[in-house]
């Protein structure tokens, strides 16, 4: 049971989980207005379906999908839409969404629907049925999770990683998920074990998370090999491919998807989202957000509806606190920090981490003294040190030799820097001149 | 809202550590060294060393870019020349040292982190090719602190008039009439030598804290030890009038170069693969000058030959890509 995995490098940030790791999941109240953003998935974003004045009931598309990677949104509470206009995204950008004044004498029941009864389905009937109650993969980066059950034929899948890592430091979402909902976690894995036609199944859970571990272990199926694999504290565990190097022992080839390691990896979260639409019908309309931080007046892990927007989300936490400085939608290692607090949860938003002023980095960069802490941390064994002199001078061209494409902006590298060089911001934008340069190459 | 919201790229925690954290940790480090100096040379070590930290100093404000004072490499640039100068050194050759260590060693790279060789080296490269016999005058240990152990106040370009006690190091001694002093002596530090020459222990000491707090690379002055003592027990066996292991490790400034000089982040590599044949390149090169050079001690030349090839031994040591069998071309 104490065997672990883990991977090289990586950083220890402090964890400051204690904030929320106890708390037992609750729902919020609705807010007066939610916002549903069309762009809330990788792919393309929903197109329209309603129109300003429709009445919605909860659960009511608002938004279709447009092509095969591609979700629609659901609206997730019953209510009146206002308004169709640019509205902020957490992402930073402007997206076009539908913004729904809640009912508030509205008992807030789904119209009734067909539950699937899926152990009679097709595979690709719940490729459909998970496409259509708009599931994505809720540990931040939004992936349609339909797609990733149906691979490609000439990929063979031997096994389905469930990754409850949880990583980034104060999340807690997954932990209350895979803590108080185990069950509901084993059925949607066996949902995607059937489709995937795969016998086996590894659930990854980062040690720091024993009675997650201890839920999980306790309520396996009998009729299913699930492994609950206990893996190293460490950041960033939970990302993908140093996930299954821990399950599998194999790296997966650079600029290769998972697939062709013969594994597929779904987030604990839309594990149990895929439970709930084969179990109530319902699509995916709220998520478990984690709310939190020391500049928060009541963190909290709660249901919270789609389209909630930070300011409401906050208010009903007890708002912040005097010296609050910086609320970052996601952890404090990826997420994006928010300059807008009329920006709603969407799909994706793992946490909301509000870092009080002593936290937050303003501090004066110094120059590179080549120390190779950054070299020490990256997880795919990159030079950021390198890769930082070339971003500042713009030498793309070289940084593709040197891998940049391999970097996944996990802010390790960053993370240690004595020195205070921003070298994961200096990637990303890096990152963003290649892709416009080959943009507007002949 | 009341307050404005901080908007900064990911990620948003940092570690503590920070550049000028490491840098006045190592001159915290420093700090018994140059009290071991003081207790075996008197006021004149330390006047040595306040005379080159204040030559780096002002070298660093009046040449560097703008207010680099607080980064704290200066100070060691200025501290470490001081320790690998003998006690009795007239101070104005001591300053010149300081300025030319700052001056040449780094700010003409471009200050911090872009210098290819170690600063405090190359002052004292300076001053061993300027001032050849003041640098090689070894006052005697073990007399009263206040008695000046050379020319100190000497006027800056007059010769220095020496009457001072003096006393051949035991690498010297060694050299030029074979005789070995024993290793008590040499870890006790009551022989003559400079500064930093003499306080081994000391060195070790706060050689082992940095290493415990992250901020020295416990790779480097293994590496060095170890091929030092490897290649001296090889060559003892070979022709036992070659000094042991021993006499090697705790004589001259090996202790200081392994544990403070060759362990500059800026002027090591950043590989530990990279770390370890660097180190072992100073011990060889070390042990090969003190038998077979012209000098009896070889350490400074050491790592400096060494600090040029770090960009080589950087690109031939860099990580392989996960999911790749390749290198990141340095």
């Amino acid at each position: 049971m104490w065997f672990t995995s883990g991977f090289a490098h990586g950083v220890h940030p402090p964890e400051s989980k204690e904030l929320t790791a106890q708390l037992p999941i609750r729902r919020m109240a609705y807010p007066k207005e939610i916002v549903l953003p069309l762009r809330q998935h990788a792919g393309k974003p929903a197109t329209l379906c309603v129109k300003v004045g429709d009445r919605v009931e909860r659960g009511d598309k608002v938004g279709e999908a447009d092509g095969y990677i591609s979700v629609p949104i659901h609206s997730s509470a019953a209510g009146k839409v206002v308004d169709v206009d640019w509205w902020p995204h957490p992402d930073g950008t402007m997206a076009m969404a539908v913004r729904i004044l809640v009912d508030p004498y509205a008992p807030q029941i789904p119209r009734p629907r067909m539950v699937p009864h899926w152990e009679g389905l097709s595979v690709d009937e719940v490729v459909q049925a998970v496409q259509d109650a708009g599931v994505v993969g809720l540990g931040g980066a939004g992936f349609p999770t339909h797609v990733k059950l149906a691979p490609p034929k000439d990929f063979p899948i031997h096994t389905l990683i469930i990754n409850g890592a949880e990583c980034e430091p104060y999340l807690t979402s997954d932990h209350r998920t895979m803590a108080e909902y185990p069950k509901r976690v084993h059925f949607g894995i066996r949902v995607m074990m059937q489709t995937l036609g795969v016998s086996k199944a590894v659930i990854g859970v980062e040690r720091n998370k024993p009675d997650a571990i201890e839920a999980l272990t306790r309520t396996i199926p009998t009729d299913l090999d699930i492994t609950i694999l206990p893996l190293t504290v460490k950041y960033p565990q939970g990302a993908e491919k140093m996930l299954i190097h821990a399950v599998t022992g194999h790296e997966v080839a650079s600029g290769k998807l998972p697939v062709s390691a013969g594994v597929v990896v779904q987030n604990v979260g839309s594990a149990a989202a895929i439970a709930e639409v084969f179990e109530t019908g319902l699509p995916l309309i709220e998520r478990i957000v984690t709310v939190t931080g020391h500049g928060l007046t009541r963190p909290a892990n709660l249901i919270v509806p789609v389209g909630t927007k930070l300011r409401d989300l906050l208010d009903q936490c007890g708002g912040l606190t005097a010296d609050a400085a910086q609320v970052i939608a996601g952890g404090p290692m990826m997420g994006l920090a928010q300059a807008n607090l009329d920006a709603p949860i969407t799909k994706g938003t793992t946490g909301i981490v509000v870092l009080a002023r002593q936290e937050t980095r303003t501090e004066r960069v110094y120059p590179c003294i080549h120390c190779g802490r950054c070299l020490d941390a990256c997880p795919v064994f990159l030079n950021p040190s390198l890769l930082g002199d070339l971003a500042r001078v713009g030498r793309y061209d070289e940084m593709t030799d040197a891998h940049l494409s391999d970097c996944m902006l996990c802010g390790s590298c960053s993370y240690v820097c004595p020195s205070n060089i921003p070298l994961s911001q200096l990637f990303q934008v890096s990152k963003a001149g290649l892709r416009r340069a080959q943009a507007s190459a002949p | 809202m009341s307050t404005p919201l901080v908007v900064t790229a990911s990620p948003h925690l940092k570690d503590r550590d920070s550049t000028p954290r490491i840098m006045w940790h190592v001159v915290l480090s420093l700090l018994p060294v140059i009290a071991v100096a003081g207790f075996s040379f008197g006021i004149s070590a330390l006047l040595v060393i306040a005379a080159t930290t204040i030559g780096a100093l002002v070298t660093e404000r009046g040449f560097g870019r703008g207010d680099t004072l607080g980064d704290g490499s200066a100070v060691i640039t200025g501290i470490l020349l001081g320790l690998c100068l003998p006690a009795g050194l007239p101070l104005w050759m001591a300053v010149l040292g300081g300025i030319f260590g700052v001056g040449f060693g780094k700010l003409v790279f471009g200050g911090l982190g872009q210098n290819v060789f170690n600063p405090a080296l190359i002052g004292r490269a300076f001053l061993q090719a300027a001032f050849p016999v003041a640098i090689t005058t070894w006052p005697a240990a073990g007399q009263s602190f206040w008695t000046l152990r050379g020319d100190t106040f000497a006027f800056p370009f007059t010769s220095a008039q020496t009457d001072a006690l003096t006393e051949a190091t035991p690498l010297g001694l060694h050299k030029f009439e074979g005789t070995l002093t024993p290793l008590r002596e040499l870890i006790l530090g009551t022989t003559g030598g400079s500064l930093g020459e003499t306080a081994a222990l000391v060195i070790l000491a706060g050689g082992a804290y940095l290493a415990w707090r992250g901020y020295l690379n416990w790779r480097i002055p293994v590496s060095v030890l170890l091929s030092t003592a490897l290649l001296a027990t090889v060559m003892h066996t070979v022709d036992p009038t070659h000094p042991d292991a021993w006499f090697m490790l705790f004589s001259g400034g090996l202790m200081l170069g392994a544990v403070y000089m060759a362990t500059d982040m800026v002027t090591s590599p950043v590989t530990n693969t990279g770390r370890w044949i660097f180190g072992a390149g100073i011990g060889v090169l070390v042990v090969v000058i003190r038998l077979w050079g012209g000098l009896p001690e070889g350490v400074m030349y050491a790592i400096l030959l060494m600090n040029a090839l770090v960009p080589f031994i950087n690109r031939m040591t860099q990580p392989r890509v996960f999911g790749t069998r390749r290198r990141v071309p340095g």
